[in-house]
């Protein structure tokens, strides 16, 4: 990873433009001092992705925890033009707006948005959930799974996952088609660069990073799991026959319930 | 999370004598901070993060230095607003609201750097009230710090620090220009530092000495509530708006230099935009510039000229003397103000500390540093924020911060790139980061930002051996 970057004239000189976000937000009734989770959902879904089971999960266990929608997802604003930078800068106005220092939790591509938050926002830790850190061959397994799905938004429409790429077959069918026809889009922008891969910069401030997936997502291969988690010096934690929403999937207490665990125990995420 | 203070133990084991033979407390690898307004704060949480514990000493009872207006020394007044807009202000992993204006007020700046102690976790590592009286090196790149309540009372105490991070802000300490007669003039005389709201113009005949940011806002403010302002400047300024071309003027030249114009095209844009929207003023009566923009520190006020115009402010020349009933000028008149208001800026003041530890040799009182932040000879020592940057503060404060947490941990990792790093303080020391400045006690500590985090970008960069 490239060195500490000090001059960011250009982003100085364009700020990014301000929307209304929608953050959804579950705090323990007792306060006891843990640090808050930021979750931040991938390309196509909102903050409802993790208002479905995963906040109310943290929060009983103690954890206060809040979902945003990144800008033109959910119920943010529309922003057709945004920019992977938009979004990562969604991600950490509301982490800086948090009482305290806040962990990161990013799924899909939204964990990307997170690798790139980190480097603006000193995480307590971050946690990505099936990473989908992209370039070309993200692209290559999608056209393969789902290619009447994914070919137009290689040229710029939308992106429509399937039931197959997101879930494993323990979902019933009737939520799993809820939760496909509830997806965004992403804009035609920041699907663009999420092929061509900004450089990511090093995170500021050393924090922890876990990375959670499934072999058997087919949206990430377990290659790319693994190669994320080395990218953090860790191996990745392995949830198989889910499929990718590990946080709307049947066995969707699995994965939280670690991500809290890993917390819990690992002394700098305190 | 951590809740527990990490404050240092009253009955801490005394392990040394200091020199007067007073037991010092020794705390080990922690470092000290002194003062808990922006720069301080940025120290704390940069060091914090880099693995240092950290003690910080604040005289005031609240965090925000000089952003808190609640403290005696605040030099802030009711209206004061950021003149640099917001993301040239913020520190750069915390960014402020975007959902705040342009240029924030600054009682939002405090709010700031209130979120940011609590978000970090700073004031655990604060002691409130408390006033630093005495730091001296000790053998093994130490410090001792001597404490005690503001305010004298109290008991002085001794702490052992193995570095110190000195944070104490650089405009509290009014500095007020001798004048011929000024003793007997019977009107009324303030500095800035004590104008707090417009309510004190009202009705007056207003003087304001002094062409800085503050000097402008005040005789603005005289403009719409004094019954008469003259405003006094010592030469032609360039007074720039706040916006150009429909943005943040700053976000303007920032654009300028990612594209690294050189500095005479900028120059030359600026003078022309300048003409083109602002427009000659000498028409109004004021003198014309005597230097090139980006020469002085730049004033950033829209509304100075407008009031001129309006006839609502008299631009005059300097003051030459003051009578019982009047003031003297320079081109000879005499004017007959109630009140005057010396706008004329503050000296960096460091009473707590030997001059020379600052390279101070000559005893002026001006600090002789690297990146105006390192002494040479005092490895384990740094001065954060004593700046005058042509952009926000609070940025070029978080980097310096950085720089000297990465120093310190190099001190145990790297040896080698430590040394090399002081071996620089000492050869590069009085190095400055802006064009050629007009030489005043006003642009001592003048640096233009992209030029001065170029300078901390290099010295990152060389500690981690790049």
């Amino acid at each position: 990873m490239s060195s500490v970057r000090v001059i960011r004239g250009s982003e100085w000189a364009r700020p990014v433009r301000p929307v209304r976000r929608e953050v959804l937000s579950n705090t323990p009734e007792l306060e006891e001092g843990r640090s808050p989770l930021l979750f931040v959902p991938g390309f196509g879904h909102g903050a409802w992705a993790f208002a479905e089971h995963w906040l109310g999960h943290a929060v009983s266990r103690g954890f206060p925890a809040h979902a945003v929608s990144l800008r033109g997802h959910g119920g943010s604003e529309a922003a057709p033009k945004a920019s992977l930078r938009a979004y990562v800068h969604d991600v950490v106005q509301v982490a800086a707006g948090l009482p305290r220092q806040a962990v990161l939790v990013g799924h899909g591509a939204g964990a990307l948005v997170v690798a790139h938050a980190l480097a603006r926002y000193p995480a307590r830790a971050a946690v990505l959930v099936s990473p989908v850190f992209g370039g070309w061959g993200t692209l290559g397994t999608a056209l393969r799974r789902n290619p009447a799905g994914t070919l137009p938004a290689a040229f710029g429409g939308r992106l429509r996952l399937s039931r197959a790429q997101l879930f494993s077959r323990e979902l019933p069918d009737s939520e799993a088609r809820r939760y496909v026809s509830t997806l965004g889009r992403a804009s035609r922008r920041a699907q663009w660069q999420l092929l061509t891969r900004p450089e990511l910069e090093p995170p500021v401030g050393d924090p922890p990073v876990l990375v959670l997936g499934s072999p058997d997502d087919r949206v990430v291969p377990a290659a790319a799991l693994s190669r994320v988690a080395r990218r953090y010096g860790s191996a990745p934690l392995l949830f198989p026959g889910m499929g990718h929403d590990l946080m709307l999937d049947a066995r969707w207490r699995e994965p939280i319930d670690a991500l809290l665990d890993w917390l819990e125990k690992e002394p700098a995420a305190h | 999370m951590t809740t527990s203070t990490d404050r240092p133990d009253p009955e801490a084991t005394t392990l040394a004598l200091s020199r007067d033979g007073r037991p010092v407390s020794d705390r080990g690898d922690t470092v000290c901070v002194i003062g808990a307004g922006a720069s301080g704060l940025a120290a704390m949480k940069n060091l914090k993060e880099h693995g240092f514990g950290v003690d910080c000493y604040e005289r005031e009872t609240g965090v925000g230095g000089a952003w808190n207006w609640r403290h005696d020394r605040s030099p802030v007044y009711a209206s004061t607003h950021l003149i640099s807009s917001r993301p040239f202000t913020q520190f750069p992993d915390f960014p402020m609201p975007d959902s705040w204006p342009d240029y924030p007020h600054h009682s939002q700046l405090l709010a700031y750097f209130e979120r940011y102690a609590d978000h970090f976790d700073l004031r655990s590592h604060i002691w409130f009230g408390t006033e630093v009286i005495r730091v001296e090196p000790v053998e093994g790149d130490g410090w001792d710090v001597t404490t005690r309540s503001t305010g004298g009372y109290g008991p002085e105490r001794t702490s052992r620090y193995a570095a110190v991070v000195v944070a104490n802000g650089h405009n509290w300490s009014p500095k007020l220009p001798g004048y011929p007669g000024l003793e007997e003039f019977r009107g009324e005389v303030m500095h800035a530092s004590s104008y707090k709201d417009p309510a004190q113009l009202r009705g007056k005949r207003v003087l304001v000495v002094g062409a800085g940011n503050t000097g402008c806002d005040i005789a603005v403010e005289a403009a719409q509530q004094a019954s008469h302002c003259w405003h006094s400047t010592r030469r032609g300024y360039w007074y720039a708006p706040k916006y150009v071309l429909g943005r943040p003027a700053d976000q303007v030249n920032d654009t300028l230099l990612a594209l690294r114009v050189p500095l005479r095209m900028r120059q030359w844009l600026y003078h022309s935009t300048l003409r083109l929207t602002v427009g000659d003023l000498t028409r109004f009566g004021l003198p014309a510039p005597d230097h090139r923009v980006y020469e002085t520190h730049p004033i950033a006020n829209s509304q100075l000229v407008y009031h001129v115009g309006h006839g609502a402010i008299t631009p005059v020349p300097e003051v030459a003397g003051f009578n019982p009933y009047g003031v003297q000028l320079t081109d000879g008149r005499q004017i007959e103000p109630e009140l005057v208001v010396f706008a004329t800026g503050y000296l960096p003041r460091f009473d707590f500390l030997d001059p020379k530890v600052l390279g101070d040799d000559s005893g002026t009182g001006r600090p002789n540093l690297w990146l105006n932040a390192f002494a040479p000879g005092h490895p384990t020592l740094a001065v954060v924020g004593l700046l005058q940057p042509d952009s926000g503060l609070f940025p070029l404060a978080h980097w310096q911060a950085v720089l000297f947490a990465r120093l310190l941990q190099a001190r145990r990792s790297r040896p080698d790139r430590a040394a090399a790093f002081a071996a620089t303080a000492q050869a590069r020391a009085g190095e400055r980061y802006s064009g050629p400045v007009k030489e005043s006690t006003r642009h001592w500590f003048e640096v233009g930002h992209v030029d001065y985090l170029r300078a901390v970008q290099r010295a990152l960069d060389s500690l981690e051996g790049k």
